[in-house]
This record gives structure tokens, sequence and C-alpha cells, in this order.
């Protein structure tokens, strides 16, 4: 049966903290800590963006995969920080990886699910015979503008999964998509930031897109929250995965190992993909694992994966969590500076 | 093979020359030399001319015909040849020439170098396309940078200090106290050097010699020629040139400098002398690691040793190697292709015993110029 | 710029040098002629591994203009386990940078040819227990 055979991950080593930009806006840091449920985040170094935390995560990835890189057949990157408008980030990825070239690729745009879009393609691809292996990476350097509350959440980081049907370390026993028409969050063409419905982006977007997704993908599998060792649902911000995850029926310990958003931030189409990976480092055979992302504009993606015993044989470390311990704080103006914030003359 | 000798020196003033042309440089430095020699100017039969840049610095390429039309020596056809090695393009230059009279093709030629750098305001920019533009300056190298790896490892191989290579700047100004065309007339302390801003640590801007304008020209003629206009021609005995990887990533130790050793190696037999016979020195101090590295490489001491030598005030005007008593690239000015040639001059001077305040006692002197990190050298061997 | 890069990014992306099989000498960059062996070169891609060990390293505060957003940076010359050494930047405190510690490879940008140009990307290095730090 399709299913991942192996994963990467990559998070920058930057990190702010929620309470540096409150002191730049003057606002009420544990205000804001308490409201969004975001301590700190990662901040992409001056020569990272998408396209290398791309490749970092797909390299390892690969590496622990120890499959010959001639034999991934397609290569998906979707982000909404693609580092050009117009010229594909995975010819980028293909090249890095040093992969045959011969293989199809796509960039895929869809907010903060592009990811798991990326996955659902690589399963189709792979369950028809087209290829062997597909590589879906979900990554971005987002950005909020100054001032506005994403600032405090919109961060940078990837993952990337190597899609196949033999030696899985678990198993895709389902995906099912759920999209409608719901501007909540959207980036003009030539928008240097996004812009969003502000409290539209709760109840009709995020939380009804997941828990339909979620709840769908459950019924027609027979299945209910008790059945899963895990859960993991896209986090904008710290309290909207807790809030749906209730709503559904699920316990603050079945989400909590992938509950990565308060100290890294909403890494958009990595953001479920962090969570998940982190929940599949120490994810053992037989468990199963609940993945719902979420893209505004909007849609959500859920799977139902089931690990194997092979989770046991493939290298984990470093872990995401050890990953996200690694961190090295920075202030405002430097994190200006990195995030071109600043005019330059 | 024909015995060649310097006949004339000429040299413009080094520095920002702001209301100097390219051209005009050139002419102020040409017609020193012509008087100097005592020609007319119609005897030259060629000139051979050492030159980075034009392109970049003045959008000029074409140097050799620009140069011979405002010499007056277009009129006469006389052959003109740009040559360009990095900064050892006035060596090179140099070696051309002296080929042409010692193989009996030419009797009189001009050995010229010059540079018209402060027209741009990028000219740091330039000197880093000396280094391997795609592997070396692509992934963010700069040539101080370069040199200052070359510094490091030797701090960490030799212990030498910052303190050390300072005190070569040091030496450096206060020669060039007593040279008149030398772009820094000023002292400066070691502490002067240790408190400028790093460019590529352990290098600080004191550290670096200034990119800047000037020209510089001699006169060579064969050996029975120069007898017919001077009673001090000054021999060259040997001039040698040699090559090295480009990139110092491809040396196998980046502290030898390979280019150098071998053609010190060749100058000091052709001139059938040996090290201790030289009495004077111009080293290419384009930063002091550099010079400091030349001592060791050029084999005025060990290798790891430069360090002690500039401690033991040995490489001082008065000491048993002086070097650079022009004041070198640091204090008498780096005009890039006019280096090689403004070097060879200076030791001419100091044999010729026309080197006023700054005089050494010497029968023999050795200029080394180098190109880049030292992937050219040129080194000449002159005697009186 | 453009060509120019395009045609060695296979060798910038990862650490592809050359290997003369008459000698056994490994080349980054990438060489067509052994300088040793010269005529007798036989000259074959070789992939040249991830890791080395910084044989000398400086901090650049004096930078070019498409480096002067990075800067303080580090370059260094990284002699690879395999054995030829390469010149590049190394991504940690400027601090921390030593003689003799032990780096692997990472894929980052280099810069870009303004707001409007292609982004050129490539090699660099990180200390190898950059995942330990803190």
């Amino acid at each position: 049966m399709v299913g991942i055979v192996s994963y990467g991950t990559y998070i920058p080593r930057y990190r702010i903290k929620a309470e540096e930009i409150a002191r730049i806006w003057g606002e009420n840091a544990e205000a804001i800590k308490n409201g969004l449920g975001v301590y700190e985040k990662s901040v992409p170094d001056i020569d990272e963006d998408t396209a290398t935390i791309s490749v970092m995560c797909a390299r390892e990835a690969v590496k622990r995969a120890g499959i010959p890189r001639n034999s991934i057949g397609a290569v998906f990157v979707g982000s909404e920080s693609h580092p050009y408008a117009v010229k594909p980030t995975a010819t980028i990825v293909g090249e890095a990886l040093g992969i045959d070239r011969f293989f199809h690729s796509a960039d895929l745009e869809f907010a903060c699910k592009a990811g798991t879009a990326g996955i659902q393609n690589c399963m189709a691809m792979v369950e028809s015979g087209m290829i062997r292996y597909g590589l879906a990476i979900g990554a971005d350097t987002s950005q909020g503008a100054p001032g506005d509350p994403l600032e405090y959440s919109a961060s940078a980081g990837g993952a990337a999964f190597i899609i196949g049907d033999d030696g899985t370390i678990a198993e895709i026993r389902d995906t099912l998509s759920f999209t409608t028409d719901t501007p909540d969050f959207w980036r003009r063409e030539g928008q240097p930031y996004p812009s969003h419905g502000g409290r539209f982006t709760g109840e009709p977007a995020y939380f009804r897109h997941v828990s339909t997704a979620a709840g769908e993908i459950m019924k027609r599998n027979n299945l209910s929250p008790e059945d899963f060792s895990y859960a993991v649902f896209h986090m904008p911000n710290g309290k909207f995965p807790v809030r749906v995850a209730r709503m559904l029926g699920f316990t603050g310990k079945q989400i909590e190992q992938g509950l990565v958003v308060r100290y890294i931030g909403n890494t958009y189409s990595g953001s479920s993909l962090l969570g998940f990976c982190a929940v599949l480092d120490i994810a053992r055979p037989e468990e199963r694992i609940l993945l719902t992302s979420f893209g505004s504009g909007a849609g959500s993606d859920a799977f139902i994966i089931e690990v194997t015993e092979n989770i046991e044989s493939i290298e984990r470390n470093p872990g995401v969590w050890e990953k996200i311990r690694n961190g090295v704080y920075i202030d405002y103006g430097f994190y200006a500076k990195l995030r071109r914030k600043i005019r330059m003359g | 093979m024909r015995r060649v000798a310097v006949i004339g020196v000429g040299m413009s003033k080094f520095g920002e020359l702001w209301n100097m042309s390219f051209r005009d440089i050139v002419i102020s430095a040409g017609t020193e030399a012509i008087e100097d020699a005592n020609l007319e100017g119609r005897e030259i039969e060629a000139m051979y001319i050492g030159n980075m840049s034009g392109g970049r610095f003045i959008s000029q390429e074409h140097i050799s015909a620009l140069i011979a039309d405002y010499s007056g020596l277009a009129s006469i056809n006389v052959p003109s040849i740009r040559v360009e090695a990095g900064d050892a393009s006035g060596g090179v230059a140099l070696k051309e020439a002296y080929i042409s009279v010692a193989s009996g093709i030419h009797d009189i030629v001009i050995a010229a170098g010059a540079e018209k750098v402060t027209d741009v305001g990028f000219a740091g920019e330039i000197m880093d396309s000396t280094i391997d533009q795609e592997w070396e300056a692509f992934p963010g190298a700069t040539l101080a940078g370069l040199y200052a790896m070359m510094a490091r490892l030797h701090m960490h191989r030799h212990g030498s200090t910052e303190e050390d290579l300072a005190m070569i700047s040091v030496k450096n100004h206060r020669n060039a106290v007593n040279n008149p065309k030398a772009q820094f007339r000023r002292e400066i302390r070691v502490q002067d050097v240790l408190s400028s801003p790093y460019t590529a640590e352990p290098l600080k801007m004191l550290d670096a010699a200034p990119i800047s304008d000037g020209a510089s020209v001699l006169i060579l003629a064969s050996e029975d020629v120069a007898r017919k206009y001077t009673d001090t021609p000054v021999f060259i005995d040997s001039i040698i040139q040699s090559s090295d990887f480009i990139a110092l990533q491809s040396r196998e130790d980046i502290l030898e400098m390979r280019a150098v050793k071998t053609a010190v190696r060749k100058a000091l037999r052709m001139a059938k002398c040996d090290i201790g016979d030289v009495g004077v020195f111009e080293f290419h101090d384009s930063f002091t690691i550099a010079e400091m590295l030349l001592y060791e490489n050029v084999g005025l001491c060990s290798s790891g040793e430069g360090h002690l030598l500039v401690r033991e005030g040995e490489v001082e005007i008065g000491g048993r190697y002086p070097v650079n008593p022009s004041g070198g690239l640091k204090a008498c000015g780096h005009a890039v292709g006019a280096t090689g040639i403004r070097q060879a001059g200076e030791i001419v001077l100091q044999l010729r015993g026309d080197a006023g305040k700054r005089q050494v006692d010497a029968e023999r002197g050795m200029a080394v110029n180098i190109g880049g990190t030292g992937a050219t050298a040129v080194v000449s061997v002159f005697r009186r | 710029m453009l060509p120019r890069f395009w045609r060695k990014i296979r060798y910038r992306y990862n650490l592809i040098g050359t290997e003369c099989t008459n000698c056994g000498k490994k080349f980054y960059p990438p060489r067509n002629l052994c300088p040793e062996c010269r005529r007798k070169s036989r000259i074959s891609e070789v992939e040249l591994g991830e890791e080395g060990t910084v044989i000398s390293y400086t901090v650049i505060h004096d930078a070019s203009e498409p480096y002067k957003l990075q800067k303080p940076y580090v370059v260094g010359l990284v002699k690879l386990n395999s054995g030829p050494t390469v010149t590049s930047q190394i991504v940690c405190d400027p601090e921390s940078v030593e003689i003799g510690m032990r780096v692997r490879a990472v894929f980052r940008k280099y810069g870009e040819d303004g707001e409007d140009g292609i982004i050129y990307y490539g090699t660099k290095f990180e200390p190898l227990n950059a995942g330990e730090m803190e």
C-alpha cells in the first residue's frame, strides 16, 4: 500500500520571541501569547528561502530513505513563498538532490496546505504506476506585515516526504479533501504581505474545513478519535488546533506531540507536516495517526496513517523537537534586516 | 643573449591624482624617464606597458595605442604592447621588454606600467578580479579575505601576531617619509594599525596597500648602447616570471608561494649569486602578510620565521635585509599595473646612489612583484 | 552572469568535482585536465562527499556589493574528507569558527541579481555539531 517511505525536516536556527515583537509595537506580550498561543517563532537566515529549506529537508529525507536518487520520479514543492513568482522551486530542488533529470515536477500553491496537496499528487502517481517514488515538500518563509498580528506567528520551516509503495514506514490508509471558495486570507499579485479577514479566518474558514475533512474521513472509515494514537491539525496559531481537536473529540494527549507551533510559529505549508514529523519521530508500529491540513482560500486535506514496523529501522534523529530546541534568539532589528523589512537606500 | 641595462627611470606621483587623467599620468612618468636617460625620444624602438584593468577602471581598452599616441611615438610608428597579469602586470611588462633587448631584436625600449583607479568608486572590487572569480569570489571571498586566511594560518601554525604584521606597515610608512613620490609620507604607529577596522580578520585597513593612481617608466638598452648614454647603467642580471594555481584552494600549502620560490631560485642562478649577496629588496606588500610571506618564500629566513625577522628589525633600512626602502606598496602606493615597474625603478635608484635620504648601500638589489595571491610572480635581480 | 552561473549549477549545488583516474587525484572545482598528468589525464566526475575540516578562515567585514547584507560573514578553506579543498562561506557565529573545526555542506543562497534578477544558490558549510549547539 502507498505510504511514507521516509521524511526529513528543516527549521532555520534563528528565533524571535513574542516579547521582542510586542516591545517594538507597544503591545502586551502576555496577552498576545495567551491569545495566540505562540511564544516564539523561527526566522530564516539572510541566505535562506523556500528553495534552500526545501533542499535541506529533502536531502534529509533522501538520505534516511537510502533509495537510489534516480528512482524519484516526481518532485512537488508546496509553498506560498516560492522565491520566484514565475520559475519553479522544484527544479532547484531536483538539481540540488542530483536526481535523474527525467522527473516530473511542479510547484504547488494552496496557502498552508500545498505540502499535503503534493503528498496526494505523489500518492496518485505511485498508485497509478507512473512513478516509483515521489517527493512531496511543504516549505515556507512566510511573512506578516510589520505590526500585523500575523507577525507573531508567520515563520519558516519545511518538511519533505518520500512517497512510495514499498518499504513504507507508514501507510496512508485514506485521504480526503474538502474544498470551498472561502477568501479568509490572501495575497494579491505583487503585494509583499498577505491580507486576512481577521476573525473570519476562524469559524467559516479553519474550523469548518478542518472539522469537516477530519470528521468525514473518520466517518467513512468507521473510526473515532479513540482509534488514533495521535492527531495533527494545521497550526496557524496555538489555539485553533487545540480547539478543533476538542470539537472533534480528541484529547490534549493525542495532539501534544505534534503541537510545534508554540515554539516555531506557523510555518505555513510546513506547519501540519512538521507536527506530523514530530509524531513520526516517536511513533511505534501499528499506531494510527490523523493528519489534517488547512489552506486558506480554502480547503483541508485529511489523512489516516498507520505506522509500520519499518519505522524502527529508519534514522529519525535529529528529531523535530531537537531541532526546535536548537534555536538562537535575535532581536527585532536583526529580524527586520533578515526579513528585508528595512528599506535600503 | 645580450646584457641589458636600465638607463632611465621615471615615475609620476602615486596617490589620488584627481587632476590627472590616465594619459597625463603616463606622460609625466615617461617624460621624466626620457630626460633621465638623456634621450630625445625617437630612439625608442618599442614600448611594453603593464596595465591591469584599463577596461574596468576607465573603460578604455587598446591602452597600448593610446599611450604610444600620447607619448609621441605613434607618429614614428613605434610598436606598443599592453601586458596584463593582475597586479604583476608591471613586472611582466619589464620581463617582456627585457627579452626584446636581450634577444637582440631591439636596442632601446620602454618598460612602463600605469593605472588610473580613482575615476571609479569600486576599485577594491576590481582588485578582487585578480582572484578566481567563479570559485573564490563568487562564494564570497575577497582578495583581502584570501590573504587573511594565509595570515590566520601563519598565526596558528607559527605564532605570529597582528602586531608583527602591523610593524611591517609601520616600517613601510617610516621609509616613505623620505620618498618624495610616495603617497603616504607620514609615520604611523603600531597602535594605529591595530585600531583600524578589520577588512577581513585578522587583516585590518592599515594592513592593506591603497589602490592608487600612478605610472612608472624604465628605459632599457643593450649594454653597448647603454654605455653611450650613461656612466651609471644598472644591469638586469636576471628577471624570471613564474606561475602557480590561481586559486588558493588548489595549492598544497597556502603559506608556500611556489611561483615565488621557483622564480627566486632561477633568478639567483641566472644572476650567479646567493640571496646573501643581495643588499636591497622591493617586495610586493599589497597586504602586510604578503610581505611577511615573501621574507620566507624568497629565502631571507626559514619558513615560519618571517615574523621574527620583523621583530629583530632585520628588514629595516640598516638591517641585514632592507625591504621596501621606497615605502612599498603600503606607503609609496599601489598603482596596480605600475607597481612592478615602480619597484624596479626604486632598486635602480638605490644601486645608482640616487635614493636620497632613504639610500641603502648595496651592490645588488631584488624586486619581487606578484599578482593576486601569488599566481604570478616576477623576480628580478639588478646590479650596478 | 546568468549563463556563467547556470553552466556550473551542477557543481555548485553539490560537491561534485572531477578525478584523474590516471593518478587518482581529485579536484574541486572540476578540472578538465589533470595538472600532474596533463596529456595522460583521464578525467571523470566524482562526488566529493559533504564533510570536511576548516584549514583556515577569515571573517569578511569589507564585502563586495552582492554580499553586503551578509557581513560580517565567515569564509573558510574547507579540506574535504575526500581530498580537495573548497573556498566557501561557513554559516556560523564568527566567534565560534576555528582552524580544525569539522563542517558539513549545506544548501544556501549566495546572492541575487538585484530585486528582479535571478537568485544564485550553492554550497556553504556549517559546523558539524550545529545540531548540538546551545
